[in-house]
């Protein structure tokens, strides 16, 4: 046993409360050693217990029709027919990619990766959710550069070496991610549906196998690390940070994917945060068994790395599986072949325990189900929602809408993100029918004749001013995205972003965000199928905007897609969903409110969910009948911005918009549940916008090389393409330099 | 036609590769693991794109000494068909097969991004149903596809009418604009774009299949795919 003394200040250097303590002390019927407690340390930290947001993650939808596995395991899984399943999950790296920005992403993108196809499923898509702080007019503006080229270059290097397909995502840059950037990672595998492996250890007697990479003290607590909040101390936690080897994940992929084909595997997880002590508890926990290891026989890198080390490391490319006793060989065979270690280190046993061995002597035992599924639960007091703005806007002068619209399609959040997405290979596996740059990504299953569509959205401002609103909203926009390509939204996952729990005011977005995800993905029917809380998310006392971030995935046939961008002049431009409403107050949450009057105030825009779904509907329908020639939805920076994207094709529009509104608010309001299509179906296209009770006026036609808009037959605006798609297309790479 | 798809541990283009030839082109095709010591009965082998092992060294410096490329490089001495796509094209520079170097992109950055290419020449078994008087939009995936031989190199290699596929628009800083070369016998062919995945309009392209097709049509002409036949 180790010899280190639990003293007060061990234990709270390891973020356990007293209370906890005695918890841990009444579970084993003694004090921990040193061992014990980093073991119970990381099991029961923020990130892998969500001790405090558990109680209310369960208010999210998570059944229905297509869901074969909901949250709790590596990942969810939806039946997609014709026999095929799909695994996604998306996961946060903030606090690592904040440290060390390149391997900090680079095994965010591993570790999801790991999740996907440790459920037996093979990646082929993966997506980024990024924020950062501001590039310029910022004393940080230098480092936030380095870590936007950091991150961009850690999750190219992991993902093109893997060879997954990065095919979209969002960036977006506000101050309030100057010291806590956030790096969400959405991945998605397919497998056959009797395919699928499950995390749990079953079969007394069975072998426990260690696959793949060596153990080293790299990450050590990382999973506490990232449930705290970072202090100017933080910059010296590099060695917390992992090193990614895509190389060597790849060969793991191929082969755990050929040894569970053999037959031979019983279960398998992946060793993420809390490394080995989380895949074994973990396993264990969920097949009611208890597991032996004897650490003398895991691989390591290092020597003289104490049982500690050894259970807390979080070094990566390493899987734990139980394979079928008698059948061992089956399965070396395979890793051999691919060149990785694999190695009995154990067994499963039936008193339920987690009995860790070095030299042949116990140096931890701690029961499993105790360990992994009973941490402390809190119910942490919440208030209302931290709200640093007011409700109306100090008094502003509108500029030209013209200069407006430049000077907005070459800002940080609304530029081109080519800059990025251009470093990620997109197409590998020849399946992306729609990539970066479309409403949302299209991967077609070649064996099924389905395709999959996907899409993350999230809005931090509007969550900022509303948490419960932000997210609803955020969920209706990924749902439009989907169904903007034709695809129906199935399933969704999550990612929460936010602060410091502990303060009520913090604690109230966490609960309102949850309340409205819940609230919307129970009326679109897409159940969460899993996801990631990432909380702590601040720097010397600053939070971040409250941010949780959607994915949703959605089905459709296989066929060519429609696209964003006009593509014939002569066509009749038309808006379904209509001009839509906004007000003073939800004009406050707008891209041109940020951008162009360097406010926020007010409230997000409104959204009236049963119109969202019918509008949703209705362009889905006409997708599908293949009567767009293009489709666009509108959000953030509105009409004008929406507009702006579908003319990057050369061909322009002009429009007239029949309404009273402000012209300012006319162009940049960002009313939600609005598609801009061009089709030379109109009559059929009102006529399925009328059957779905959606409002779908003819606002022009489409022409060459400009862009004019009038209003009420006044000309409020006229734009060159060229010059617009300049300006988009510049930006970032002028701000990145 | 019988294509042979080479595996390296870290070939992630595999799959592309093989779906092109078995299920567009409707061709016998099988995976051949980089540990075999022979081909087998083939008419054409493709080495894929990908990272063989991680691309750690040079890339393609390690995977020329997997066992397999010995007999690549008998086969294409006898005339076989040798295709290296992106990574395959490192491979058969580093073995020797075809010359110069790939080096890291004059952008110092990876590139994926559909590029268009003018055939360089039709007289070889791989593009031998190009036209030179249009141009293919295939796309390129690659962080070291800066094409990089010595004066007298590319002079020679114009000079024979090697130069198989040139950039219309250089992604890369590739001299001469050079995205693909044959081999002295022209058997032999690297490029760094995918032809792979632009074989169908769902792709957004299907200028890649004229790789394919000409392999075919050149296969079927002799017979057997030796180079020395087609030319004759």
């Amino acid at each position: 046993m180790s010899a280190a003394a639990i003293t007060p200040d061990l234990i709270a250097q390891h973020q356990i409360t007293p209370d906890e303590y005695q918890k841990i002390v009444s579970i084993l019927g003694r004090e921990p050693n040193y061992t014990e407690l980093g073991i119970f340390s990381v099991m029961w930290s923020e990130h892998c217990s969500y001790k405090s947001s558990r109680l209310h993650l369960k208010k999210l939808p998570t059944r229905g029709n297509l869901v074969v596995q909901g949250p709790g395991e590596n990942a969810g899984i939806i039946d997609i027919g014709s026999g095929y399943v799909i695994a996604f999950k998306i996961e946060s790296h903030n606090h690592p990619s904040f440290i060390e920005p390149f391997q900090g992403a680079a095994t965010g993108v591993g570790g999801i990766l790991r999740d996907i196809f440790t459920m037996g499923a093979r990646p082929i898509a993966v997506m980024d959710s990024l924020r950062f702080g501001r590039l310029e007019n910022s004393p940080n503006a230098a480092r936030n550069r380095r870590i936007l080229g950091g991150v961009v270059s850690g999750i190219a290097h992991y993902g093109n070496c893997f060879g997954v397909p990065t095919v979209g995502g969002e960036c977006i840059f506000e101050s309030c991610y100057d010291g806590n950037p956030l790096v969400n990672v959405f991945a998605l595998g397919v497998c056959r549906k009797e395919d699928i492996f499950y995390a749990k250890a079953a079969g007394i007697g069975n072998p426990v196998i260690y696959v793949g990479a060596r153990t080293g003290r790299d990450g050590i607590h990382g999973a506490s690390m990232a449930s705290a909040e970072f202090t100017e101390e933080s910059k010296q936690k590099r060695p917390n940070v992992q090193v990614g080897d895509p190389f060597m994940e790849k060969l793991l992929l191929e082969a755990c994917l050929e040894a569970m084909h053999t037959g031979a595997v019983v279960g398998i997880q992946d060793m993420g945060a809390a490394g080995l002590t989380c895949s074994t508890c973990e396993m264990g926990s969920r097949g009611e068994v208890g597991i032996e290891i004897e650490l003398d026989r895991v691989p390591q890198r290092e020597t003289g790395m104490t049982p500690y080390e050894i259970m807390l490391s979080e070094s990566q490319e390493r899987m734990l599986l139980v394979a079928d006793k008698g059948r061992e060989e089956e399965v070396f065979a395979v890793f051999r072949k691919w060149g990785l270690e694999a190695v009995e280190i154990g067994a499963v046993t039936k008193d339920g325990k987690l009995r860790v061995k070095q030299h042949g002597r116990v140096v931890a035992e701690i029961p499993n189900r105790e360990l992994a599924d009973e941490a402390p639960l809190y119910d942490r007091p919440h208030s209302e929602p931290l709200r640093g703005v007011p409700m109306k806007p100090r008094p502003y002068t509108c500029p030209d809408p013209t200069n407006a619209l430049l000077q907005l399609m070459a800002s940080g959040d609304l530029c081109s993100k080519r800059y990025i997405w251009e470093q990620y290979d997109y197409l590998v596996r020849s399946s992306t029918v729609a990539g970066p740059g479309s409403d949302a990504a299209i991967i077609r299953i070649k064996e099924t004749g389905t395709s999959v569509a996907m899409s993350l959205d999230g809005n931090g401002r509007y969550c900022y001013l509303s948490p419960r609103q932000g997210a609803m909203l955020a969920v209706a926009e990924s749902c439009r995205n989907l169904s903007t390509v034709g695809a129906q939204p199935v399933a969704a996952t999550n990612c929460l972003n936010f602060g410091n729990p502990e303060r009520p005011e913090i604690m109230a977005q966490l609960v309102e965000a949850i309340e409205g995800i819940g609230e919307a993905c129970r009326f679109f029917d897409t159940p969460i199928t899993g996801g990631n809380v990432s909380l702590y998310n601040e720097t010397l006392g600053e939070g971040i905007y409250p941010t949780p971030v959607i994915g949703i995935v959605g089905l459709m046939k296989t066929s060519a897609p429609t696209g964003i961008a006009f593509r014939t002049p002569g066509r009749t431009v038309m808006l379904l969903g209509g001009i839509g409403e906004s007000d003073e107050t939800q004009f406050g949450s707008t891209q041109y409110a940020k951008v162009i009057l360097g406010q926020l105030w007010g409230m997000p825009p409104a959204l009236d969910l049963e119109r969202e779904k019918q509008v949703q509907s209705a362009i889905r329908e006409i997708v599908n009948a293949g009567l767009a020639e293009s489709a666009h939805d509108l959000s953030d920076g509105g009409f004008a911005v929406a507009l702006a994207e579908c003319s990057f094709n050369g061909v322009g529009a002009r429009i007239d918009l029949n309404s009273e509104m402000p012209p300012e608010q006319l162009l940049f309001h960002e009313g939600p549940s609005r598609v801009l299509l061009s089709t030379g179906h109109t009559d059929r296209v009102a006529a399925i916008a009328a059957k779905h009770g959606v409002e779908a006026p003819v606002v022009g036609a489409t022409i060459e090389k400009e862009l004019e808009v009038s209003q009420k037959g006044k000309r409020v605006a006229l734009w060159q393409i060229a010059a617009l798609q300049q300006a988009y297309e510049q930006a970032l790479e002028a701000h990145v330099r | 036609m019988r294509f042979g798809v080479i595996v390296f541990p870290g070939s992630n283009r595999d799959h592309d590769a093989f779906y092109a030839a078995a299920n567009i082109l409707g061709q016998q095709a099988e995976f051949i693991w980089h540990d075999a010591t022979s081909l087998g009965d083939r008419d054409a082998v493709i080495l894929p794109g990908g990272f063989a092992y991680g691309d750690y060294l040079r890339c393609g410096a390690i995977a020329k000494f997997s066992p397999i490329m010995k007999a690549v490089k008998t086969f294409a001495a006898g005339g076989g068909l040798v295709l290296g796509i992106c990574n395959g094209f490192q491979i058969l520079v580093e073995a020797g097969l075809l010359p110069g170097a790939l080096i890291r992109n004059r952008g110092l950055k990876f590139v994926c991004r559909e590029v268009v290419l003018r055939p360089g020449t039709t007289d070889s078994p791989f593009t031998c149903n190009a036209r030179k008087d249009r141009t293919y939009r295939v796309p390129i995936a690659h962080g070291e596809g800066c094409y990089f031989a010595d004066e007298r190199t590319l002079d020679q290699l114009e000079a024979e009418d090697r130069v198989a596929f040139r950039y219309v628009g250089n992604p890369n800083g590739s001299l001469r604009d050079i995205a693909g070369v044959l081999s002295r016998e022209r058997n032999v062919m690297g490029m760094m774009p995918h032809p792979e995945d632009a074989i169908e309009p769902l792709m957004g392209s299907s200028d890649g299949l004229v790789v394919f097709q000409s392999l075919l049509a050149a296969t079927a002409s002799s017979g057997r795919g030796s180079v020395a036949q087609v030319r004759a």
